[in-house]
């Protein structure tokens, strides 16, 4: 959307004081990546290494394209004995690896180095295990996140984390990202819905998170972004299906209005499955492209679903459904079947989509702030906008208060990207300001990193890197991601700098 | 200048300790008391200035918990961090300090219809007790644990510096969670001075669900049964004990319309449960004893939890966290073999034991990942001074 607009050379810089002991050669080759590729092709199955330039820049970016970065190798192992041989090989060599699932990301997070390997996790797709009895699942990071759902729905389970990229993103991916969903009001995030991750650490060691006492490492593990480790296997919770969902799409009058119903259901004590609010523009977009229906003349619509058991959900619906209409909606439409259900969200799934109807090109932010806090920092928006004359489209999680601005531009007006970039910015400042943060799904990675200042101190920022340094002092494992500035991590006794210890007393081959 | 008299200089409320104040027969040299999160940054800059090794106090519910700290100079008595900051209940979020007993939260809480959805067996326990300890109880089948509930932390590192990690939104991604880090940390990678939840209403109305099973086996079907259905549950302890039935009982909440239904349906599938308003006699404490264990054992392994030790007393929740007790004159072999048969069901860890029985004791069992654990503890505490000792692998 936006090319050139950063240097490629960011994701390829390097982030330790030291750097690689060999870099490139003067003859354009890059010998510990020639070396390393060779070492992989005899480790992994025939197709298991990438290194040809044309296949290599179908890897270039995650979901959020306009940070991009040709890896130097791409891997694709079949077990955690590979990953765990792929990154010791890393650490020898001293090249910096990143972890990729199915690439969805949107904050960079998987940007790959031009000076690294890529290892990408799309040949560990099987389900392992399915224990009803437990209630859980054990996965390989590969596997589609609705493919988890898929498996056990029969029996009346599902896989509660639901990302709008649900259909495509894998596990791995998700416990990278503490992704949440639509959903996560009720349900909560993939962090209360992993019991254990297996995990190959950044020296190469293959241990189980999550599964005995000690330090709660799993629950840091889940969203560190892939720069602690890479998942190999995971435990996940598996969910009883509700009795029933109930759904309804009201339509206000204007923003405030719909807020003001939001706050009056989460006051009443009802912690609703899902809230979603989309305001005119949005609404505008998501017609022009779905047709989906949405009542003519809305300042913002509400899409409410309630699940659970049938009496209780019969009981809350009812009073929602009454707050609406007390709070000014002038048009309240219930969900007869799962059919209408699915057209009410039609038009709220597409919306990213749809703004591209709109707008020749557009970011998506992604801010929280406290749900009080709504109309405030929507005037706040507004302000920014007409101040500006960049046009903003609201989405969000109004139960809890994830907003995902659509900053609209037109990318062939000079300027306009740039306008449009400060716009996205400020509206991460109003966040910051209210409370909030800049990130509530979409996580830090490359993108906003220089926006962590903005949230925490230097002090705090410190802190949470003394726990990369403990699992990764060489900053090997996926560096340049959430931290704006890398911590040296200084001498770590017991740090491995030789071979691996059983390798050293032969119990081992590398390769 | 003595580290009294450095103490004295960075917090209002510092003295000699007394011999009774002891960490498992550890005594410390002193007490202070810090009344915010500044003095307890100032309290933490002296220890470190003069080579203190620190251990924290809450409510002293948890103290015994553990193992004994190798060092204790200085303890650090929370309970002067006592205010409730803000208590947003349009976001649901509640901000106290670590001194603030969860009782008293619960009360300023409820003003507003609202609840930390956590479990307070032990009268007086804190906010900073509760989360540096990870206790939990029935509740967390629904609700989760302090980890799942905590969303902002402050704490004071070993250097004495302030740090932050979350925030006071439940939906946030940036950065690392040093909350979930913290949660069941003991006090070995800083002070915890204030926490950030997220909180939930009150329900309208709940019902318990119980009903005594003989045969183990039967008990489990139950419990099978119930998870199985859609009714909801709150929470479901197993309880059992020396010769006596084994019990599980079924919390429900939510409307008054919507509750009867669901315990009905419960009841039905417990065969002929009794349904109560009242939570039956020892829902949610920890079983009689000298000794706890806490165990974590799925549901799958319930019949084997129910028969592992004969002598123990026991509370499962469903969440697959619970206790057992072993009785009064247990011996240390006879503890341990308890032990051992625990942990051939599922993970289990001694919380408190007479002196005699945790020195028999490998108290903490196998630890996954310890290498990094280590790891993580040299780069926030370097010079082994918070809790030396009291943790998981000698940390």
């Amino acid at each position: 959307m936006i090319p050139g607009r950063r240097p490629r050379s960011d994701a390829g810089a390097p982030v330790t004081a030291d750097p690689p002991a060999d870099g490139v050669k003067g003859d354009g080759m890059n010998a510990p990546l020639d070396r390393l590729a060779e070492r992989f092709a005899a480790l992994l199955p025939p197709g298991g290494v990438i290194t040809d330039p044309v296949r290599l820049a179908t890897y270039e970016c995650d979901g959020l394209t306009t940070h991009r970065a040709s890896p130097g190798v791409v891997v694709l192992p079949e077990s955690a004995e590979h990953v765990a041989a792929i990154v010791r090989a890393c650490v020898e060599e001293n090249v910096p690896y990143v972890a990729r699932g199915s690439g969805t990301g949107l904050s960079g997070g998987a940007l790959p180095r031009t000076d690294g390997v890529l290892i990408v996790t799309a040949r560990m797709r099987r389900i392992l295990e399915i224990d009803l009895p437990n209630q859980r699942a054990v996965v390989e990071p590969g596997v589609i996140n609705l493919d988890v759902t898929r498996a056990v729905r029969a029996n009346g389970y599902y896989f509660a984390p639901d990302p709008s990229s649900q259909q495509i993103c894998s596990v791995g991916g998700n416990v990278a990202e503490n992704s949440g969903g639509a959903h996560c009001l009720k349900y909560g995030f993939t962090a209360h819905h992993v019991l254990s991750c297996e995990v190959v650490t950044p020296d190469g060691d293959v241990v189980e998170l999550g599964s005995g006492p000690g330090y709660d490492l799993l629950g840091v593990f889940v969203g560190a972004e892939g720069t602690l480790g890479i998942t190999t296997k995971i435990t996940v919770k598996l969910t009883r299906v509700p009795e029933t969902v109930q759904t309804l799409l009201a339509a206000f009058p204007s923003i405030e209005t719909g807020g003001t119903a939001v706050s009056k259901i989460i006051g009443m004590g009802v912690v609703p499955a899902a809230i979603e609010m989309m305001d005119a523009l949005a609404i505008e977009a998501a017609e022009a492209a779905v047709n989906c229906g949405y009542p003519a003349d809305a300042g913002a619509v509400l899409v409410v679903e309630l699940d659970g058991p049938e009496a209780e959900v019969a009981h809350q619906f009812a009073a929602v459904e009454r707050l609406c209409r007390e709070a000014g909606a002038f048009e309240v439409r219930v969900a007869a079947d799962d059919a209408e259900r699915a057209l009410i969200w039609k038009g709220r799934k597409s919306a990213f989509a749809a703004v591209g109807r709109i707008s020749p090109a557009y970011l998506v932010q992604d801010g929280v702030i406290p749900r009080t806090a709504l109309p405030e920092v929507l005037a706040s928006i507004d302000a920014l906008s007409a101040a500006s004359g960049v046009r903003v489209a609201n989405v969000f999680h109004a139960g809890d208060g994830n907003l995902h601005p659509l900053v609209l531009f037109d990318d062939a007006v000079e300027g306009a990207a740039d306008r449009a970039e400060d716009v996205s910015g400020k509206i991460l400042d109003l966040c910051v300001e209210h409370g909030g943060s800049i990130t509530g799904e979409h996580g830090v990675g490359v993108d906003k990193a220089r926006y962590m200042p903005r949230m925490f101190t230097d002090t705090d920022l410190d802190t949470m890197q003394m726990v990369r340094c403990g699992f990764d002092p060489a900053g090997l494992c996926n560096p340049g991601k959430i931290f704006p500035t890398p911590r040296l991590c200084g001498e770590v006794p017991g740090v491995r700098k030789g071979p691996h210890p059983l390798v050293a007393q032969g119990k081992a081959e590398l390769f | 200048m003595t580290p009294l008299d450095a103490l004295a200089r960075a917090c209002a409320d510092v003295r000699p300790a007394e011999p009774e104040e002891g960490v498992l027969g550890v005594a410390p040299r002193f007490v202070a008391a810090p009344a915010s999160p500044d003095e307890a940054a100032a309290v933490l800059t002296a220890a470190a200035e003069h080579g203190l090794a620190v251990v924290p106090r809450g409510g002293e519910t948890r103290l015994d918990w553990g193992l004994p700290p190798r060092r204790c100079d200085l303890l650090i008595d929370t309970t002067r961090l006592s205010r409730v900051v803000e208590h947003a209940a349009g976001d649901l979020v509640v901000k106290a300090e670590a001194g603030v007993a969860l009782d008293d939260l619960a009360g300023v809480l409820a003003e507003r219809g609202q609840r930390l959805a956590l479990d307070a067996p032990l009268p007086g326990s804190t906010v900073g007790g509760t989360l540096a300890t990870g206790a939990a109880g029935p509740l967390r089948l629904l609700y989760g644990a302090p980890r799942d509930l905590v969303i902002g932390l402050t704490i004071v590192r070993a250097d004495g510096r302030i740090a932050r990690s979350g925030g006071k939104v439940v939906k946030n991604v940036a950065g690392y969670d040093l909350g979930r880090l913290f949660a069941g940390s003991y006090g070995t990678l800083g002070l915890i001075v204030d926490a950030t939840f997220r909180l939930h209403p009150v329900p309208e109305t709940r019902a318990f669900v119980t009903r005594t099973y003989t045969a183990p086996k039967d008990a489990h079907d139950a419990v099978q049964a119930v998870l199985h259905c859609p009714a909801y549950a709150a929470g479901l302890e197993v309880t059992s004990g020396p010769g006596a039935a084994v019990r599980v009982a079924v919390l429900l909440e939510g409307v008054a319309d919507g509750v009867p239904a669901r315990a009905a349906l419960v009841a039905g599938l417990l065969g002929d449960g009794a349904i109560g308003a009242e939570p039956p006699p020892g829902w949610g404490a920890y079983p009689d004893g000298t000794t706890l264990v806490e165990t974590s054992v799925p549901p799958g392994s319930l019949p084997e939890l129910l028969t592992a030790v004969p002598d123990a007393s026991l509370a499962w929740s469903a969440s697959g966290h619970g206790h057992a007790g072993l009785p009064a004159g247990t011996t240390p072999e006879q503890a341990a073999a308890a032990l051992a048969a625990l942990r051939r069901v599922g993970g289990a860890v001694v919380r408190y034991a007479p002196q005699d029985v945790r020195a028999a004791l490998d108290v903490w069992g196998p630890v996954p990942g310890i290498a990094l654990m280590r790891r993580v503890k040299d780069q926030f505490d370097p010079q082994h001074r918070l809790s030396p000792g009291r943790f998981a692998g000698g940390i």
